[in-house]
């Protein structure tokens, strides 16, 4: 049962002669329950595609199938009841002004929740974070506290897929270390299906069950991650990015 | 038997905030002879307070206490400003994370390699810009001349990174400190510029002082390496000897960074015991 | 003693415990910055002094501003009962200055809730929405910034007659476009952050988005902008009053006060200097307060 089918994905930035192609012909599919990484280095398109299945990307054609229901041009209200995205910098994700109890407030607000209070201190439970963080503001938080409260963010609506946008490249080592750990945890519990995008191959074979290779907008090889740990790659630009990050 | 380029004697870096004073770094002592030293830490550790403090970068309310940093014997805590600013670029230089953000945006780079060299030698103009094309070739660009005319933003991360090589070392420096130089470039141009930066360092007989975060990048890559934590050095070793490391942060590091070739369900999660931060400050000093 | 010390511990916490614990200590801190600015403290102290003259008029004030003595024209300063003198028809120009403040913040008030609202509507707005939204706007905010000030109040006392209302409402239909711009280049910069994308994707509209994520942040800078522009509002309305647009005699507004003592400048100086002090004076502490309100609130000095 596919959670997410992405086919012919082009995604582009402006038109005519200023045109920019971020993505060109992409298709991958990823079953439910699985944990699927996309990698590539700056400018490969990869963190477009997350944008582009959101819908803040919005010169797109190409098909992208969510839980079987295909997506058009404008993103229905329960399409964010089943995906929700957490992004890369911790430090621009959350508000400067809105204090934890009021992201996580709103979120939940905004999905029609009514017991708003109690899903609040469920949800900082559930990513580790006490009820002291509750009415932090975000210069009151590390990195990898904020980093909490936007996976807390991202699950207040119950969704069943995760699009992570490179979740712990501005982290600390030992803070990485955490925030994967909860994040494996969060998916065997909950059954999760995640679209994982990293430039770190090592975090990719630690989280992932499949992988993309994305070079210049387009998938070059798609593999398992056990080839990816016998090092067994099939297409020259994945061996190369294989070598470099060893 | 190597001379000591460095020696940095008990150094202190304080800040005063509202909640009172903040150590940054705690009694860092180590020395630099002509090899690569790298500092490990995370943020917060004061690995990149500690390199700045070295070129007294740091302003008040900053306060930067040592019982030395002496330069080849000459001690710099003792120097007037007037006197760093000949230290600064023509003894010691610094390499910083981001070309984006040290490249100046409104100068061609030709104009500011030249200018970095005239500061600090009598050369005419177009001596500098002998010297800066030849500058320019040593950091393996190929076209030079191009380069020379262009502005900071039509270069890509790795030239940019390049360049500010080859304006930092164009003075013929004794120290280079390169804080996080390939942080911000991909994979695989990070290799390509570590490879020039230790090419001219070794060509020079110059000591390097690497500042990271990646600590399989340090130890693949430097001589020595300073492990930081909370403002002290928690541990010193040879890079080579780095996996058989004794103390328990070191280990902690290694053991939470999630590796291809040796995969686990769960990564090892650092537990931070406050000990680390109240013993004294491991001697870098040889 | 112990209790306000904990009291301030309170208030200085890293761990709120509810929200109005957390925006008391937001506040607190903000204060805590801004009093270690010995010049903004001069600029809000003269002001708060402002609130309290006007505010305490019929008590602080020696006589009424309003009475006449013709045999006491023109008496200099320190005369007998009028320490700042009086002016040509016998008033006493202290009493004038002190229930004029009384109009100088009414204007100050009036304009300041007018602009920069109008002008933070328009800006975001425009910003947000884009397209054909933002040119329109844009080219309206454009129009009303050609009109020169002193012009468009002339146009509106010959259409309208003269009088203080009809001089604040050209004021403030001057004064609204720049604040436009400044809440459209603010939120053009919010707009594309990853915070904005994040409530995008629970669903959020466009009001939502515009009044509680970008409001809160376009806000600070316009509240600098606003009181550093006082001064210059201040002076405007004194210039209406001045050239008899604004308010009408015997209303001791201060600008009318100087154009009344325009004629004695030579021989009896002190009718015209004191409201000129007394606007300058207030103009200052606007732009003390200006500048220490930016030290605190501007998001570049760090947050």
């Amino acid at each position: 049962m596919s959670m997410l089918t992405v086919e012919n994905l082009n995604v582009w930035f402006g038109s005519n002669r200023d045109r920019v192609d971020a993505v060109i012909g992409a298709s991958f599919e990823i079953p439910r329950g699985e944990s699927f990484g996309l990698v590539g280095e700056s400018g490969s398109g990869k963190s477009t595609i997350l944008r582009a299945i959101t819908g803040l990307a919005p010169d797109w054609s190409g098909a992208i199938t969510v839980d079987g229901q295909q997506i058009g041009k404008v993103r229905p209200k329960t399409f964010f009841k089943t995906v929700q995205m957490v992004f890369q910098d911790p430090y621009a994700s959350l508000h400067p002004r809105h204090s934890v109890d009021q992201v996580l407030g709103e979120t939940l607000h905004l999905h029609g929740f009514k017991d708003i209070d109690s899903r609040v201190v469920k949800l900082l439970d559930d990513v580790g974070l006490g009820q002291k963080f509750r009415f932090r503001y975000p210069h009151q938080l590390s990195g990898g506290q904020r980093q909490r409260v936007a996976i807390a963010r991202a699950l207040a609506p119950e969704p069943a897929l995760l699009l992570l946008d490179e979740p712990t490249s501005a982290l600390d080592v030992s803070v990485q270390a955490e925030i994967l750990n909860l994040l494996a945890d969060l998916r065997a519990d909950r059954g999760l299906t995640y679209l994982m995008v990293s430039h770190d191959l090592s975090v990719v074979g630690h989280m992932c069950d499949r992988l993309a290779v994305m070079k210049d907008g387009e998938i070059v090889e798609v593999l398992d991650v056990a080839a990816l740990r016998a090092m067994e790659a099939a297409h020259p630009y994945s061996k190369q990015l294989l070598e470099a990050s060893v | 038997m190597m001379t000591n380029l460095l020696d940095v004697e008990n150094l202190w870096v304080k800040f005063p905030t509202r909640q009172g004073v903040f150590d940054a770094v705690r009694g860092v002592s180590f020395t630099l002879g002509r090899e690569r030293l790298g500092i490990v830490g995370e943020s917060g550790s004061g690995k990149s307070m500690t390199g700045r403090a070295i070129l007294r970068l740091i302003r008040p309310p900053g306060i930067v206490e040592a019982d030395q940093i002496a330069l080849e014997g000459v001690d710099l805590m003792q120097k007037s400003e007037k006197d760093m600013r000949a230290v600064r670029g023509q003894r010691i230089s610094m390499v910083m994370q981001d070309p984006k953000f040290s490249l100046n945006p409104v100068m061609t780079i030709g104009d500011q390699i030249m200018e970095a060299y005239r500061l600090h030698s009598k050369a005419s103009k177009s001596e500098a810009y002998a010297k800066s094309l030849e500058m320019l070739e040593a950091v393996s660009i190929r076209n030079p001349e191009r380069v020379m005319r262009a502005y900071p933003h039509e270069m890509s991360g790795g030239m940019g990174q390049r360049i500010m090589i080859a304006m930092m070392l164009i003075p013929n420096p004794e120290i280079l400190i390169a804080d996080e130089p390939t942080s911000a470039l991909d994979v695989s141009v990070q290799r390509q510029v570590l490879d020039i930066m230790d090419r001219l360092v070794k060509e020079r007989g110059m000591g390097l002082i690497f500042i990271s975060h990646d600590l399989n990048l340090v130890a693949d890559f430097c001589d020595r390496v300073l492990i930081m934590y909370a403002g002290r050095i928690v541990e010193v070793c040879d890079a080579d000897k780095l996996h058989e490391a004794q103390h328990p942060y070191t280990r902690g590091l290694l053991n939470s960074l999630p590796r291809l070739d040796a995969p686990r369900k769960r990564l090892e999660v650092l537990q931070r015991d406050p000990q680390w931060s109240t013993a004294p400050s491991v001697s870098g000093r040889i | 003693m112990a209790e306000t010390q904990t009291l301030r511990e309170w208030l200085l916490t890293e761990t709120p415990t509810s929200r109005r614990h957390a925006k008391m200590s937001a506040l607190y801190q903000g204060w805590l910055s801004f009093r270690s600015n010995t010049m903004a403290m001069i600029g809000l102290g003269i002001l708060v002094a402002l609130v309290v003259v006007a505010a305490g008029a019929p008590l602080i004030a020696p006589h009424d501003p309003f009475v006449q003595e013709l045999s006491n024209r023109l008496a200099p300063l320190g005369a007998e009962g009028h320490i700042l003198g009086t002016d040509s028809l016998g008033r006493d120009i202290l009493s004038r200055l002190i229930y004029g403040a009384r109009i100088t913040l009414y204007i100050v008030a009036l304009v300041a809730l007018i602009a920069p609202i109008a002008g933070l509507l328009v800006g975001t707005v425009s910003g947000y929405v884009g397209g054909w939204t933002d040119t329109v706007l844009m080219r309206i905010t454009d129009i009303f910034l050609a009109f020169p000030r002193l012009v468009l109040a002339l146009a509106f006392v010959a259409a309208l007659g003269a009088g203080i209302e009809n001089a604040v409402l050209a004021i403030s239909l001057t004064a609204w476009p720049p604040y436009a711009r400044i809440a459209r280049a603010e939120t053009l910069t919010i707009r594309s952050s990853d915070y904005i994308s994040a409530i995008k994707l629970q669903g959020a509209g466009a009001l939502r988005i515009i009044t509680k994520h970008i409001w809160p942040l376009c806000i600070s800078s316009l509240i600098v902008r606003v009181t550093l522009d006082m001064a210059g509002i201040i002076l405007a309305a004194a210039g209406l009053g001045f050239l008899g647009l604004g308010a009408q005699p015997p209303s001791p507004e201060w600008g009318a006060m100087i154009s009344e003592g325009r004629r004695f400048i030579l021989d009896h100086w002190w009718v015209a200097t004191m409201p000129g002090l007394a606007i300058f004076t207030v103009s200052l502490a606007f732009n003390l307060l200006g500048d220490g309100l930016r030290d605190v609130l501007d998001p570049k000095a760090g947050e």
